[in-house]
């Protein structure tokens, strides 16, 4: 056979093609069940990281369970349109955040309950830093005011600068942190450079991180402003 | 080539030996830097990428030198980029499915197997002229070879840049107390750049012939 022709070549390159596409149709089928859930303990993980509860791939899903007590979908007037835990689990704050109209979002409220510690309201945030999307959980005193605790993650952005983010040292000055003023004046929190400790409306900038900070910074606003009716009515 | 060669006649096990030591392709061929730069200030990512290259190289080799008669030559940098592109595809997706953690810390080098010059390198310069058992002996001793050099430095790195060896804690508490100290520089990619050359350097004295006259 000529191998050398253009009708072999023509024909060779399509049917290797069509090969390697079922293939790895084949595989990622196959395999998709096992990544989704490995996705969802990490999603586990992240929320409880947010209350500084560590744990494990293999005790995420025990220790969500036994104390992620509550889960909610609020709307932006403060009215809760689901109680269902797993509904709630669900929500894809990707879709949420790109309807135009705040009324239409989905606002998921995750509530945990530990001995001891009290009750507090986490809730999930994304936003867009420098390369690509950032994301976290923040937890907050069941006076709906004060930052308890707050975790981001991040897809893409530059190790040792906007990565930095996704650090424990980045992610500890959050608590006590508080989002409304005297007046219950919804603030949000505001990013400045070196001089937001002890400032209970500010926090810092990542050095060399400038524009995953105001991504961040971003982030806070968007995100929380929408559950501003909620927060006020849950004192 | 008479069908009855044994499997490991003296050829064969040179294919295995040769990359490790003379002819390997990191400190001889220089191939396959910038993937040992980047996985391997820990043991575990080393590790796990000299699997996954192994798999890869081998599988490619493999496949290559079984389809070498039919391949129109006109095409062949893209059927054999076509292969290893879908090889290395599974691979990704078999890590996220089973070893999650890690592939999070690998993430984007898993999809630069791709680009790692050993594999399309052993592709052309071997695979295609050879039968598929040299072929595979040659995919796994030259995995073997790249995967030897990041653990070596993996070694070293993880060890005085994080005082732990595949996690777990080496270097006793005491010796922090005393005042020792991480070298924080061993966990940045230049320093295992040093450690390559160092590499080298060590194997070129002790092994007059690869200096270069």
């Amino acid at each position: 056979m000529n191998t050398q022709s253009n009708t072999y070549t023509f024909l060779y390159a399509s049917i290797l093609v069509v090969l390697v596409a079922a293939v790895l149709s084949f595989t990622a089928l196959q395999l998709k069940p096992r990544q989704a859930k490995n996705k969802e303990i990490e999603k586990k993980q992240d929320i409880l990281k947010a209350v500084n509860v560590a744990s494990t791939p293999e005790n995420a899903e025990e220790l969500y369970n036994q104390y992620i007590v509550k889960a909610i979908i609020v709307n932006s007037d403060g009215g809760i349109t689901s109680e269902d835990k797993n509904a709630t689990f669900d929500v894809d704050l990707k879709i949420e955040n790109s309807k135009k109209n705040v009324a239409e979002r989905k606002l998921p409220i995750f509530t945990f309950n530990k001995e001891g510690l009290g009750e507090k309201l986490i809730i999930p945030i994304r936003g867009r830093g420098m390369w690509g999307p950032i994301w976290g959980y923040i937890s907050m005193e069941p006076d709906g005011k004060t930052i308890y605790g707050a975790t981001f993650g991040n897809k893409g952005e530059t190790p040792g600068l906007g990565a930095e983010i996704s650090k424990a040292e980045f992610q500890k000055p959050f608590t006590g942190k508080q989002i409304f003023d005297e007046s219950g004046k919804f603030t949000s929190l505001k990013l400045v450079k070196g001089t937001a400790q002890g400032h209970p409306h500010q926090f810092d900038a990542v050095s060399g991180g400038t524009v995953t900070s105001k991504g961040l910074e971003a982030m806070l606003q968007d995100n929380l402003s929408s559950y501003e009716k909620f927060l006020k009515s849950s004192k | 080539m008479s069908d009855k060669e044994p499997l490991f006649s003296a050829k064969n096990r040179k294919l295995l030996k040769n990359p490790l030591g003379s002819d390997n392709p990191i400190t001889v061929q220089v191939l396959g830097i910038c993937s040992a730069l980047a996985v391997t200030a820990k043991l575990e990512p080393a590790i796990v990428m000299s699997l996954s290259v192994m798999a890869v190289l081998a599988l490619a080799n493999v496949i290559i030198s079984l389809i070498r008669n039919t391949i129109p030559s006109r095409i062949r940098i893209i059927v054999q980029l076509v292969i290893v592109a879908a090889l290395v595809i599974v691979v990704d997706q078999i890590l996220k499915a089973f070893a999650y953690e890690v592939s999070k810390q690998l993430s984007v080098f898993v999809g630069l197997i791709i680009t790692n010059c050993i594999i399309m390198g052993r592709l052309e310069a071997f695979a295609l002229g050879n039968k598929p058992w040299p072929a595979f002996l040659d995919g796994i001793g030259n995995a073997a070879g790249y995967g030897l050099i990041l653990i070596i430095i993996a070694f070293f790195r993880e060890l005085l840049g994080s005082g732990t060896l595949y996690g777990f804690k080496i270097i006793p508490q005491a010796f922090y107390d005393m005042g020792y100290q991480n070298n924080g520089l061993m966990i940045l990619p230049p320093m295992a750049l040093i450690t390559v050359g160092i590499i080298i350097w060590v194997q070129r004295s002790r092994n007059k012939s690869l200096i270069e006259s």
